[in-house]
């Protein structure tokens, strides 16, 4: 909301700076963004008497000698074909700046020594609303009575601040110069000086002329009045300086009084030229299907029954609060017209605004709301301005169509103490009442009860006292609460619950393989599977779609992580970082029922690639992960998941369930990955996924002591021939199994050659015996590795070499 | 005798400061002490001797051999010290070569702000609750007094996957599902991600708040501001001030915005505070009557706060981040900078 200071002290009596008045207004809620000193670019510009003027022969320029008052007679040599002797103009003396960052110096022009620069409007950026004469082609012609000397911004009203104010949602009624005024009266404890609404209605009225709102719901109030003998024309110069000061252009008396009270009031106006109108009736209903607009700005828009229309009995003349037709649009030709000021619901403008994609000034204060007070006061301000300006008839047509609303402000009881509860101060009984007057609040007090009228604008004001207490504590000042820590309250338990814990305990023990967490975006697009060679019929492709994406890649709350995971992975090798690990911890999104929340199940992705890596590693990393939740967790051969390599990668088992996978990435993704192919890197990539929910399922609840054997371990190397396709796998199960005093079994080396044969290799394990109860004697040790070797001969083929 | 002891003394000194190895060790012990030594010679000689004087030349013998003994003892260790040294000088390393180690992994530092303020709440006596990331339009908005024709439930700002199921716009749903299940006192933080559908250079679609509750009898504005008072001096600085000043969300009433006092430049003004003094880090307020109500808790009896951290913001901050697009990058050279 952009209010001009010199307008703001039209209402209200501002006895403080522009700088300290933005102070104020942030203290009370209203955060000035910008504080726009308007002729702040421009200095050493003044006013300057040209005494002499003569041409330069054989070019266009003039020297001039310049009367700059206390600055004394400057030559200026000008090329501007209005100049004449005895004009004033601006002076720019040298070292002077204008807008847009221009430096004037003194230099010679055409050889002619020039100690600065004659300007025009437009270099000192103003237009012909801002002052008269601005756009003129040369010079800026200024009245006889400026004192040479003088500076400029004072003299072409550019010593002036525009406020631009950051207006909170639940203040609508501030989206006017009125609106901030009053709150800048209430803060400085003022009054505001209304604008005069008063005007004469002739005893003219249209013949037939009718308004009906057939969907009230959509308008809940629509006011209507008649004007005729329109003398269309300029504005007057005060009126035309207003709207510039907003960035607004005049166009004429009648389509300025519209804005000017959609600027001043908050009321968006719309008028229509009556007869251009087909019928003599306005009706305001929602659009039928199919039915078209063209609007001022002439873009034609289809509407269905969610749009609301103003339509002239037979066709729509306006989009509801959004902009008008060009078939009744306010023309230079325009006799009579119709002013309209109405209540719109916001979200029916909102929505045809966005639907359409159409929106204006008008749209946006409506979107955010308009209160009746305010279109009252509108029309009322508009009818004024046509009789001011002297530029119409006001007739006695006047329509006032409303949906019952109450016609007066919110009326209710609170309590001064239940107010300073909230607050946890004692703001004075005295403060409270002044501030609730000074914010145009009716109060009668009764010891600690207040009777309070809200007023009319204030639709936001809801009934109760925390409403109240935030009127009272913005203008007290913030800086009157005092920290205090919870005086009052009960201690609590608090703490992290174990599953939040182990969350955290996961990331740690990532953490300490070496991997580094990362975050990503929680959706993705159906492509990211593709890249995955995800198949169409996949489970993972049914997902949670979402209806109004901003990107084409964002299009699906994700169902797997390692889309994900791979993303970043390709970004760093891309950057040149060839090696690392990483991991999320991090939600998967899975569609249920139709109408319920879908489900989010906590999945752990990771990678790992670079030269150091290979299957093994990450193998190590799993089942350390295990490990860290006292889980042991196995591997089977996994050949079917779509992006791992079917030769290097596993399911992952825990208590015989599959929690997750992981392996390295499939040859056919790798091979569509956007990278150099020649880099070694960047064909060892491994992926994992885990079900988290799942994996934890199994984790230990509590740690139970189970007593260590006193006894000595007893270690065996057994040195072993198999058949190529026998695993280590296979062998280790067969080992352990043998008998329960294998406590341990670790495979040390593996050996192929000559003397083992063709299709054989010899694998060599450490065995770990313990006995609980007593130290295993060496005879002992022997049967049982006697009864290893005949399990393993009998299961495996295994031999002892 | 006597003087072949005096002799074999002085032969032994000689002998003794000449010994430098194992071997030369060795050799003195054969030569005094071994079985064919001088110490068995003398005591073969005994028999030479007068019977009377045996005793007395036998203790003579007796104290020559202890003597010899304990300086091959002396000069058994002297040697052993000499070959340690030795052994130390050639197994001596470049101490400097390249260490073996598995480096460690970071958190990322979402996760690490995030942490820490959890920490900081959880000494105050706070829970943590996670609540759903797609959620109905009930909880993200309605129950949170945020009326059907507001402008936060537009399309512009939603993410929505039905009519009525959404992605959290923030993490204040949280709020209402803690009031479903729990009474007062209630002292809750939820942290989480949360999504907007806009994107730019200071926007990202998807980012983490950390929404704070706390319920209970007499809770007021001034116990807002000491709880978040404590909460920035801990995360920033011990000498961070806040501020509050008014403000407007539809789930509480009053609204504030609360600044802290720069901690780059103590609030004189510099770049980070754009030279006001005060950076905006979060918003909070007295939790509206309506949405105590909502769930089922007396706006008489109880009265509450809540606040809203944009983690990422306070990261940001922290660490001096000056683009939110790092924070997912994930470039390892990045996420390898946050070791907490």
């Amino acid at each position: 909301m952009k209010a001009p200071f010199s307008w703001l002290k039209e209402y209200v009596d501002i006895d403080i700076s522009a700088e300290e008045l933005e102070e104020k207004l942030f203290g009370c809620g209203f955060e000035v963004e910008e504080l726009i000193s308007l002729g702040g670019e421009i200095s050493r510009v003044v006013v300057g008497k040209v005494e002499t003027c003569e041409k330069v022969e054989g070019t266009h320029l003039y020297t001039c000698q310049v009367n700059c008052g206390e600055f004394g007679t400057k030559q200026i040599v000008t090329g501007a074909p209005n100049v004449y002797a005895g004009m004033h103009t601006p002076a720019a003396l040298d070292g002077s700046t204008l807008p847009g960052g221009i430096t004037i110096k003194a230099k010679p022009l055409h050889g002619i020594p020039s100690e600065g620069m004659l300007c025009s409007g437009e270099e000192l950026g103003i237009n012909e609303d801002m002052y008269p004469g601005a756009e003129v082609n040369g010079l800026l012609d200024l009245p006889k009575d400026t004192v040479p000397g003088e500076a400029i911004q004072g003299v072409i009203g550019l010593d002036d601040y525009i406020f631009d104010i950051s207006v909170t949602a639940n203040r609508p009624d501030c989206q006017s110069i009125l609106g901030i005024a009053r709150e800048v009266a209430a803060v400085l404890g003022k009054e505001v000086r209304m604008p005069r609404t008063d005007y004469h209605c002739s005893d003219y009225r249209y013949p037939g002329l009718k308004v009906t709102v057939e969907a009230p719901d959509l308008c809940p109030r629509y006011l209507a009045h008649g004007v005729r003998n329109i003398t269309p024309g300029e504005s007057p110069r005060w009126m035309r300086r207003h709207l510039a000061l907003c960035g607004l252009r005049s166009i004429n008396n009648v389509v300025d009084i519209t804005n000017y009270v959609m600027l001043e009031i908050g009321q968006p106006m719309h008028a229509f030229d009556l007869d251009m109108l087909q019928n003599t009736e306005i009706i305001v209903r929602r659009a039928q299907n199919g039915e078209k607009i063209q609007t001022l700005d002439e873009k034609e828009f289809g509407l269905t029954t969610d749009n609301l229309v103003i339509c002239d009995g037979n066709r729509p003349v306006a989009l509801a609060g959004i902009m008008g037709g060009l078939n009744s649009e306010i023309t230079e030709n325009t006799r009579q017209l119709l002013f309209e000021a109405a209540k719109f619901a916001r979200d029916s403008v909102r929505k045809t605004s966005r639907a359409l994609g159409q929106s204006s000034d008008s749209s946006a204060r409506f979107e955010k709301g308009i209160s009746e007070y305010t279109t009252e006061l509108g029309m009322a301000r508009a009818l004024h301005l046509i009789e001011e300006l002297g530029c119409g008839e006001i007739t006695s047509s006047a329509f006032d169509e409303s949906a019952g609303a109450p016609r007066e402000g919110k009326r209710f009881t609170a309590k001064i103490s239940r107010i300073n509860e909230i607050l946890g101060i004692e703001v004075p009984a005295e403060d409270i009442l002044r501030i609730l007057k000074n914010l145009q609040f009716e109060v009668k007090r009764e010891g600690d009860l207040l009777e309070v009228t809200a007023p009319r604008y204030r639709e936001d004001i809801e009934i109760g006292e925390p409403d109240l207490a935030e009127e009272v504590i913005r203008e007290y000042g913030y800086e009157h609460v005092v920290p205090t820590f919870l005086k009052n309250a009960m201690v609590t338990g608090g703490g992290k619950k174990p599953a939040q814990l182990r969350q955290d305990k996961v990331k740690r023990t990532m953490c300490a393989q070496g991997y580094h967490e990362i975050s990503t975006l929680a959706f993705y697009a159906d492509s990211d599977l593709d890249d995955l060679h995800i198949p169409e019929n996949a489970p993972e492709r049914s997902v949670v779609r979402i209806l109004n994406p901003i990107t084409e890649n964002l299009t699906i709350m994700r169902p797997l992580l390692a889309p994900s995971v791979l993303k970043i992975v390709v970004e760093n090798l891309k950057r040149g970082n060839l090696e690392g690990r990483i991991f999320e911890l991090g939600n998967v999104y899975l569609p249920t029922e139709e109408g319920k929340l879908p489900l989010e199940e906590m999945h752990l992705g990771f990678a790992a690639f670079g030269g150091g890596e290979d299957f093994f590693t990450v193998k190590g990393s799993v089942e350390a992960l295990g490990e860290a939740f006292g889980l042991k967790l196995e591997v089977e051969r996994a050949r079917e998941v779509p992006y791992l390599h079917p030769g290097i990668s596993a399911w992952i088992l825990c208590e015989g369930e599959r929690v997750g996978v992981f392996g390295k990435l499939a040859n056919e993704v790798t091979a569509e990955l956007k990278l150099h192919k020649d880099s070694k890197s960047h064909h060892n990539i491994f992926l994992g996924e885990i079900n988290y929910v799942r994996l934890m399922s199994h984790a230990a609840v509590s740690i139970r002591y189970r007593p260590v054997s006193p006894w000595p371990p007893v270690l065996r190397d057994l040195a072993l021939t198999v058949d190529e396709d026998r695993t280590c796998g296979e062998m280790m199960q067969e080992i352990s199994r043998a008998c329960k005093q294998v406590t341990d079994v670790e495979l040390f080396d593996i050996y192929r050659g000559e003397q083992i044969g063709e299709g054989k290799k010899s694998m060599a394990f450490k065995v770990c015996f313990e006995s609980d109860d007593h130290a295993l004697q060496p005879e002992e040790v022997d049967k049982f590795v006697k009864k290893i070797l005949g399990n393993l001969k009998f299961k495996l083929g295994a031999e002892l070499r | 005798m006597e003087q072949r002891i005096r002799a074999l003394r002085a032969q032994m000194e000689e002998r003794l400061s000449r010994i430098d190895s194992r071997e030369s060790l060795a050799a003195f012990w054969q030569e005094f002490l071994g079985k064919k030594g001088s110490v068995a010679d003398l005591m073969k000689g005994l028999g030479t001797v007068a019977r009377e004087d045996r005793p007395a030349m036998g203790k003579v013998i007796n104290e020559f051999k202890v003597m010899a003994e304990q300086r091959y003892q002396e000069c058994s260790e002297r040697i052993g010290q000499l070959e340690m040294a030795a052994r130390n000088r050639r197994e001596e390393i470049d101490i400097t070569l390249p260490a073996k180690k598995r480096e460690m992994g970071t958190l990322h530092p979402i996760t690490i702000v995030k942490n820490e303020m959890i920490n900081v709440f959880l000494g105050m006596g706070f829970e943590v609750f996670e609540g759903p990331e797609i959620e109905d339009d009930e909880h993200n908005f309605t129950r949170l007094n945020v009326p059907k024709d507001h402008p936060a439930r537009d399309m512009q700002d939603t993410f929505y996957v039905s009519e009525d199921i959404l992605l959290r716009t923030h993490t204040s749903p949280g709020q209402i599902r803690v009031m479903d299940m729990e009474k007062p006192p209630i002292k809750v933080l939820v942290p989480g991600r949360v999504f907007r559908s806009d994107s730019d250079a200071t926007h990202s679609p998807m980012f983490h708040q950390m929404e704070g509750l706390v319920v209970d009898k007499g809770i007021t504005l001034c116990d807002l501001q000491g709880m978040l008072d404590k909460f920035v001096k801990q995360i920033f600085d011990a000498d961070v001030r806040t501020r509050l000043r008014p403000s407007y969300f539809p789930f509480t009433e009053p609204s504030v915005e609360v600044d802290v006092s720069c901690f780059e430049c103590g609030g004189k003004g510099c770049g980070l505070c754009k030279h006001t003094g005060w950076i905006e880090v979060l918003g909070g307020g007295i939790v509206h009557q309506n949405v105590l109500r909502n769930c089922g808790i007396d706006p008489e009896v109880y009265s509450g706060f809540a606040f809203g951290i944009g983690i990422e913001r306070i990261a940001m901050l922290k660490y001096g981040i000056n683009n939110i697009g790092l924070l997912t990058e994930n470039d390892l050279r990045f996420l390898k900078q946050f070791k907490d």
